[in-house]
């Protein structure tokens, strides 16, 4: 099981688009509550009205701020993170249990809750902090790509989507099949140069990231010209204009 | 599934999702999306938008997403409650209904019959204003209002006295055409998922975003251009556009003669408009030079005109703003942006909305009579909010900002601004104010409304207020939201008079909606020398043990937004969209597992029970048995009430028709919404669409058709302007004559905010902002055991330039000083955002003890607010007096006013001002959470 | 990372317990009866502790016996199948030793490589995350093999073989403090890269996604000030090399001497195990600004 296969017959991820995404944490939210009450045990929150609350999610919202080497003013980016179902995942061949593997027909990586043993390992070998342990159930937590919506026959076909992305405002996450070219994901991949987090972890992340647009460009972008300097030679120009019409 | 829940996913993993799904209406904040509701043997299992519902189609938010955490919160009241201990204590003992209904009765029984001005009826983050202000202009109580005041009246008065019609959720961006939005001092606005829907669909198709806000955060973040203005400099920065624009002649000459009241003539000598024998307003023909009512078909108005010196509207504005105070250079140093961003911005604006016209062809027929056969679209899209509305110069800032918009053509055009029904609505189609209370009688009429002019103010013939909080009186002639921000402090004043009874409903009012939170607990805790309270009795509705609930006196337990009927109606803030009228219903998805009842249920039975005439029939008998009767069955005109959908005997008929008894069923299976599209030719231009006024007509929105002008120039400003300059009967006092002669201005122009002029600005070097975060409502998130996570605490961001002069590092608190108060606060920095501007998130901090939570809770601890800096009251000015610190037209809180100095505190916490606990009247939260484990 | 007790005494005890089989595989000291019964004893006492002390961390201790599964890929179903079968073998070996005082080279030969094998497992555990830069070198198995037959040489009384060793898990130690503080550079990992925000700009944390602590955070965000961690590097070296180095060389043989030997060898190591962990900074740490 935790060899990982060779290839995927699908490669289901997530688009993410860091020019849209507010930063609003519905997703986050939203999964929270579509998992806890599916996929395998709930997600715990401890001390949960208390000083320390502390609970278990498989998304969660960033922000950052990155200061131009232009220079320029600082820009805000919101930046939501969860599993990026990676084609090279090494959380999966670390697992000694067989708990964690990736599927074959459809590149999902998944924890299979009745094996794992909870050593967290496998969250050790992730390099982008998308596994969590739950520390009620001791049980490694993780998107699962929302595997119980993406086939679920008892949901109408439109909302056989991950919960994030059905419940995202902005419409800044995108799910699809990144194997066909012509699919949603792939083309704004490739339209939007879509990009890999951290290559140099050589994990191949199925999940791509789109970047923010270039911003504030409107500074010297030059003026209107003047029709009139004052009341009269406005009025003047307003006959004219006027006579025009 | 349980093989699925622990085990390994089958290929296909197929679970069921739920026993049942029952739609109604969101309400974990005030956009009212559709929600469908999973139940799991009768429990919720999961919430997910309504795809079909008009607001959301289909999305949710976090907050909405975390409704499962709120009805299974353990701060929820549980019985009514009766205060034991001295107010503040939070020592209450549960009493029973009948206990609780009875006292109220007795209390509001006498005032209702001696002097129904001493109950003070306020309500905060409520949706029924149409149902409570019909319940208190029964009671005869002049003292009635919701909280407008204090949230963003500017904006709606601004619009509404401005283009019949304002940004709040009563307009929208048109999205699917726009090609450049606009967007002014918006964190997150009412229209929370439309907003996010909206811009997700400009950055779809790469249009352009440009957002102008000191903080990047947010919407902010994700704008194509970010302008990182000095707080309460907007009007200055607008009205530089505006010199720009017409200087270069960028403006839409045809919209502007034929929709506004660019082309009205202003008498020379009152500067009112000259008008004829019908009262309407007169312009020059462009062809015949006859001078004519501008309404007459085939009418070309002229711009430029004069008769016998009395000059346009056009011709006031080229001389106002075409003036070199409001050039770019100018005005650059003070809203700290350069000259040639704002040069560059004007050209930007015009190159869209004129380089890029839209034109749709699509013909229409305008109230002349006179048919254009395409509409032709400006897509530059505007929308503003709280940034702009919370100063005191808001109501002016906002003019401003639509005469911009109209300049530019960009209204109800194709591309640009559109209206939701019930909108547009000129004022002269709302009511004026009323304020006369008699014991034992109803109010002539409703409380709020629009002044036209000094005869609609409700002051005595002293020229003393009517109403507690002084809205409609000489301070405020204009405060057509009321002024709930200074209902506390006036009552405990007892200026201008005292009252008996405070009765609140969903306001957290000695917390985070009060200015001066410290002061506002002094006040609701001050006693008279006989030892009785100063504000001798409070009777608060809440459905959580929240702050407000340790002051009052008598705790009337609400239900949970799933546990309640409720009407979002279009006699009130209903869910309209610019293609359509929609009005929609919440109704009990779950029952309560708690003796609490839907409090506009109680207030039906408080009404009938006190004897208030339209709350019984004739024959004494009790008229509505509850809220969803009163839904039903209510009619505020014949034909025409609280719903407009499913009417008449057959649930066929729309807007108007009898009642129908299954309505409320109709809306459910219809998902809980109605939604009632307008034809094509009726979707733009709808002020002067005549195919628009006749469906708002057939709708039941007006019973006439209502065409009107823009009211660029403002003449209810100018009537008022005109009172101080002498002229008239009612005359202000003399100590406001000045202050009303400036602020009036009938063109809108820029002051500096109050406090910024008040204070010395060495010593309060920082604007202090805050922002609302997407994930939390006001105070209630903090009670939800998922949205708490993310943010429990609140830190000062400081930018980046101050916090290396003042040596910050990660981690350090510093001392936050205003002219009213000092705090201590955690802080961090951020370089995105205007350098002379601090900031935080809204209403994180919490009392300690409050909302079920422990008493060491972070939001406690570290988390605070800023209105501990903020007080009701200006310092003294030159004459020694304390003005409110509001607007002084509308009487909209002036929060971003404030000016703070930061300075380094020793480390660590806790934030001060730090309060003793509060007795938590429902105890404390579990330790762990692990909802779901028994599906 | 976090030093995590369990683990520090997990890899530490587990260390010294297997690379004393090794000794005492290659009939290092040839003993039998009763002193070779304490020398294994003291060897599986340690060895099993350790094993047992990984297990305290586990979330689901229900499924431990599942981990021997994935040996084909997961280095710790090898580690514990290694583990497992270094006891078994080196089982009947000590019976031998101890009740018939036999010498079954073979088997102990065997069992010693299986016991260098297991230690080598363990820190391929660690050695094969590239998210931990510090760890991903070969310098992590030579450490823990210099560990384990440095500590395996002492507690079998080995003196010579301890010296040397001793001196070899020095030069090491150092090595792998001075190559491994390079590596998280090394690794090109950055907060610009792990947000691809990179090719606008310095990246900055301007608000963590939740308030409070979450489980990345505790298990993977742990930071060590450098005077503390140069401090323990101190501690380490001088206790777990030199204070030996010198009981051992400069000092006249004692058993008293020995036992501080061991004990403060022990102390090193334990040191040096903190700081393995706690010096490691996991990638994931750039995301929450650390
Ligand atoms: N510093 C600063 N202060 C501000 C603002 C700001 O921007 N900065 N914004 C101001 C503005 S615009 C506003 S509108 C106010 C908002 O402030 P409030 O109007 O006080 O809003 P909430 O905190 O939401 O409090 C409403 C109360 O309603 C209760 N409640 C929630 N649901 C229900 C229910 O179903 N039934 C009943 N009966 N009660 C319920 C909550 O428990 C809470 O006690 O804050 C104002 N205060
Ligand atoms: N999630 C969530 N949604 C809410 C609420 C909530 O509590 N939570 N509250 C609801 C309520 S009651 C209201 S009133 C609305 C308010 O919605 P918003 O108007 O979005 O309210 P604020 O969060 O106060 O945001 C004010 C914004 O104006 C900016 N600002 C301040 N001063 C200036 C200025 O001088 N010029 C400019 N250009 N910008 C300025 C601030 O930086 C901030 O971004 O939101 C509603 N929606
Ligand atoms: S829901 Fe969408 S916009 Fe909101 S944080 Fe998630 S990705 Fe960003
Ligand atoms: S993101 Fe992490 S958990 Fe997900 S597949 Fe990649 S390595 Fe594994
Ligand atoms: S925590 Fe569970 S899934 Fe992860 S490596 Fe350990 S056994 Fe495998
Ligand atoms: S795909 Fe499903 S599990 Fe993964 S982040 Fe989205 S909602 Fe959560
Ligand atoms: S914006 Fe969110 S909280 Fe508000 S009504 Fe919509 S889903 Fe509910
Ligand atoms: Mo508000």
């Amino acid at each position: 099981m935790t060899s990982l296969p060779r290839s995927t017959e699908k490669k289901l991820g997530l688009v993410i688009d860091l020019d849209t995404c507010v930063g609003c944490h519905a997703c986050v939210v939203n999964c929270k509550e579509w998992n806890t009450s599916n996929y395998g045990a709930p997600l715990s929150d401890m001390d949960a009205y208390g000083a320390a609350p502390e609970g278990s999610f498989l998304n969660r919202v960033h922000a950052y701020e990155v200061t131009p080497d232009t220079g320029g003013c600082a820009q805000t980016v919101h930046f939501p993170k969860s599993c990026l179902h990676c084609e090279d995942a090494p959380c999966v061949t670390v697992c000694p249990t067989g708990a964690s593997y990736k599927r074959v027909e459809d590149g999902i990586v998944l924890v299979n809750e009745q094996d794992c043993m909870g050593c967290g390992l496998c969250a050790w070998a992730c390099p982008y902090g998308a596994r969590e342990l739950d520390a009620l159930a001791g049980i490694m937590k993780k998107c699962t790509l929302c595997v119980d919506r993406i086939y679920n026959d008892n949901l109408p076909k439109e909302d056989q989507i991950p919960a994030c992305v059905r419940t995202c405002p902005a419409g800044a996450r995108h799910f699809g099949d990144f194997a066909d070219p012509d699919s949603t994901v792939s083309r704004l991949v490739a339209e939007r140069e879509g990009i890999d987090l951290m290559p140099e972890m050589s994990t191949r992340p199925v999940n791509k990231y789109l970047p923010p647009r270039e911003k504030d460009r409107l500074s010297a972008s030059g003026a209107l010209s003047a029709q009139s300097e004052d009341p009269k030679g406005f009025l003047a120009w307003l006959d004219k204009a006027l006579e025009a019409l | 599934m349980a093989a699925n829940r622990a085990g390994m996913a089958e290929a296909r993993p197929s679970p069921k999702v739920s026993d049942e799904v029952r739609q109604t209406t969101c309400y974990m904040c005030a956009c009212r999306c559709g929600i469908n509701v999973h139940l799991q043997d009768g429990k919720v299992k999961y919430i997910e938008g309504n795809r079909d519902h008009p607001v959301n189609r289909g999305v949710l938010c976090a907050k909405g997403s975390a409704g499962i955490m709120q009805v299974t919160a353990p701060s929820r009241l549980r019985k009514p409650l009766k205060r034991v201990g001295p107010r503040g204590s939070g020592e209450f003992r549960e009493i029973s209904w009948d206990e609780a209904m009875s006292t109220a009765v007795g209390w509001l029984t006498e005032l209702h019959e001696t002097a129904p001005h001493k109950l003070a009826f306020f309500t905060g983050r409520d949706q029924s204003q149409s149902f409570t202000s019909l319940w208190a202009q029964h009671f005869g109580t002049p003292n009635y209002a919701a909280h407008g005041g204090f949230c963003s009246v500017n904006m709606a008065a601004g619009g509404i006295y401005t283009m019949g019609g304002a940004f709040w959720e009563f307009g929208q961006p048109d999205w699917e055409h726009t090609k450049l939005f606009m967007l002014f001092g918006v964190a997150e606005d009412h229209d929370s998922n439309p907003i996010k829907m909206g811009l997700g669909r400009i950055k779809a198709r790469g249009a352009k975003v440009i957002g102008v806000n000191p903080v990047r955060s947010g919407y902010n973040a994700v704008a194509d251009e970010w302008v990182g203005i000095t707080p309460g400099t907007d009007g200055l920065f607008i009205l530089s556009l505006v010199h720009e624009l017409m200087k270069a002649g960028k403006i839409d000459l045809e919209y502007l003669a034929q929709f506004t009241n660019a082309p009205v003539l202003v008498d020379k000598e009152t500067g009112l408009f000259l008008r004829d024998e019908d009262d309407r307003p007169l312009v020059v023909d462009r062809r015949s030079g006859a001078l004519t009512a501008f309404d007459r078909k085939g009418v070309r108005p002229s711009l430029s005109a004069t008769h016998d010196g009395h000059r346009t509207v056009m011709a006031l504005m080229a001389e106002k703003y075409l003036d070199p105070q409001y050039a770019p250079e100018a005005v650059a140093e003070r809203c700290g942006i350069s000259a040639d961003r704002i040069r560059a911005i004007a050209a930007e604006l015009a190159r869209v909305a004129f380089d890029e016209a839209i034109v749709l062809d699509r013909a229409w027929t305008d109230f002349r009579g006179d048919t254009h056969d395409r509409m032709i679209g400006r897509p530059v899209s505007m929308h503003a909010m709280r940034g702009i509305s919370a100063h005191s110069n808001g109501f002016q800032t906002c003019r401003a900002l639509h005469i911009l918009q109209i300049l530019l053509g960009t209204v109800e055009t194709p591309g640009g601004f559109r209206f939701k029904p019930p909108y547009p609505k000129p004022v002269e189609a709302h009511p004026t104010p009323h304020g006369h209370g008699r014991p034992g009688r109803p109010l002539e009429g409703p409380h709020l409304g629009f002044p036209r002019g000094p005869e609609d103010l409700q002051i005595n013939e002293d020229g003393s207020p009517k109403r507690i909080d002084k809205a409609f009186s000489w301070e405020h002639p204009m405060s057509v939201h009321g002024m709930m921000h200074m209902v506390i402090s006036n009552a405990h004043a007892q200026d201008p008079y005292p009252i008996d009874t405070l009765f609140m409903y969903m306001a957290n009012m000695s917390w985070n909606s009060s200015m001066n939170t410290s002061g506002v607990i002094e006040m609701l805790t001050a006693r008279n020398d006989d030892g009785g309270y100063r504000i001798p009795r409070i009777i608060y509705s809440d459905a959580y043990s929240s702050e407000m609930v340790a002051y009052a006196d008598l705790i009337l337990p609400d239900t949970t937004y799933l546990e309640r009927h409720d009407c979002i109606s279009l006699l009130d803030r209903p869910i309209c969209e610019a293609d359509g009228a929609a009005d929609a219903i919440r109704w009990p998805v779950i029952e309560p597992d708690r003796d609490v009842r839907g409090f506009q249920s109680v207030l039906i039975e408080l009404g009938a029970r006190v004897g208030l005439p339209g709350f019984l029939n004739a024959d004494g008998s009790h008229k509505w048995k509850d809220y969803a009767d009163y839904i039903v069955n209510h009619e505020r005109k014949p034909g025409i009430g609280p719903l407009a959908g499913f009417r008449g005997a057959d649930g066929d008929k729309v807007g108007r028709g009898e009642v129908n008894p299954d309505q409320l069923d109709k809306y459910i299976e219809n998902g809980g919404f109605f939604l009632h599209h307008l034809p094509d030719e009726a979707a733009y231009f709808k002020p002067w669409n005549m195919a628009y006024q006749d469906w708002a007509v057939d709708l039941g929105l007006f019973d006439t058709p209502q065409p009107y002008l823009f009211q660029l120039y403002s003449e209810p400003m100018r009537k008022f302007q005109r009172a101080a300059e002498g002229h008239g009967d009612r005359q202000p006092p003399e100590h406001l004559r000045d202050r009303i002669r400036t602020a009036f201005q009938p063109l809108p122009d820029w002051q500096q905010p109050l406090e910024d002029a008040a204070v010395d600005h060495d010593e309060y070097p920082l604007h202090a902002l805050t922002q609302r975060p997407m994930h939390m409502y006001h105070s209630w998130g903090s009670q939800n055991a998922w949205l708490r996570q993310i943010t429990n605490v609140n830190k000062l961001f400081l930018p980046g330039k101050l916090w290396q002069e003042k040596g910050f590092e990660d981690g350090d608190w510093a001392y936050v000083t205003s002219v009213h108060g000092k705090i201590k606060v955690p802080v961090a920095r951020m370089d995105g955002q205007n350098e002379n501007t601090v900031w935080t998130w809204n209403a994180i901090g919490k009392r300690r003890g409050a909302w079920a939570l422990g008493e060491d809770a972070p939001e406690a601890d570290q988390g605070f607010l800023l209105n501990y800096l903020i007080n009701e009251l200006l310092p003294p000015g030159g004459d020694g007096l304390r003005w409110s610190n509001s607007d002084p037209i509308t009487g909209q809180a002036a929060w971003f006013d404030l000016r703070v100095r930061v300075d380094k505190a020793p480390p660590g916490g806790p934030s001060e001002p730090a309060h003793a606990a509060i007795l938590s009247p429902v105890g404390q939260g579990p330790s762990n959470v692990a909802y779901g484990e028994e599906f | 990372m976090h030093p995590a007790p369990s683990v520090i005494l997990f890899t530490t005890l587990s260390g010294l317990g297997f690379g004393l089989l090794a000794f005492l595989g290659l009939g290092l000291p040839d003993v039998t009866g009763g002193i070779a019964f304490v020398f294994f004893a003291i060897a599986y006492a340690l060895a099993v502790g350790g094993l047992l002390a990984s297990t305290f961390h586990l979330g689901n201790k229900v499924n431990a016996i599942k981990a021997f599964r994935q040996w084909r890929s997961s280095w710790l179903s090898r580690e514990g199948l290694l583990a497992v079968l270094t006891l078994l073998v080196m089982a009947p070996y000590a019976m031998g030793r101890v009740f018939w005082s036999e010498n079954w080279a073979l088997l102990g030969w065997l069992g010693a490589l299986l016991a260098l094998a297991t230690v080598f497992t363990t820190s391929m555990i660690y050695a094969q995350l590239k998210a931990v830069p510090r760890w991903n070198t070969r310098w992590t198995p030579v450490l823990f093999l210099a560990h384990a037959l440095a500590g395996g040489a002492l507690l079998s009384g080995q003196i010579t073989a301890s010296a040397v060793l001793l001196a070899v898990l020095g030069a090491v130690q150092v090595i792998v403090w001075q190559q491994g503080d390079g590596r998280f550079a090394a690794s090109g990992a950055t907060l610009e890269s792990a947000t691809g925000l990179g090719r606008i700009g310095s990246v900055r944390q301007l608000e963590p996604p939740h308030s409070g602590q979450n489980y990345l955070l505790r298990e993977m965000a742990f930071a060590v000030g450098r005077k503390h961690s140069a401090k323990l590097r101190a501690i380490s070296l001088g206790a777990g090399v030199l204070l030996p180095l010198v009981c051992l060389l400069v000092l006249p043989f004692s058993h008293v001497l020995a036992l501080i030997a061991v004990l403060s060898h022990l102390l090193g190591v334990l040191a040096g195990r903190w700081l393995f962990f706690a010096e490691a900074k996991h990638v994931v740490a750039l995301y929450y600004g650390r």
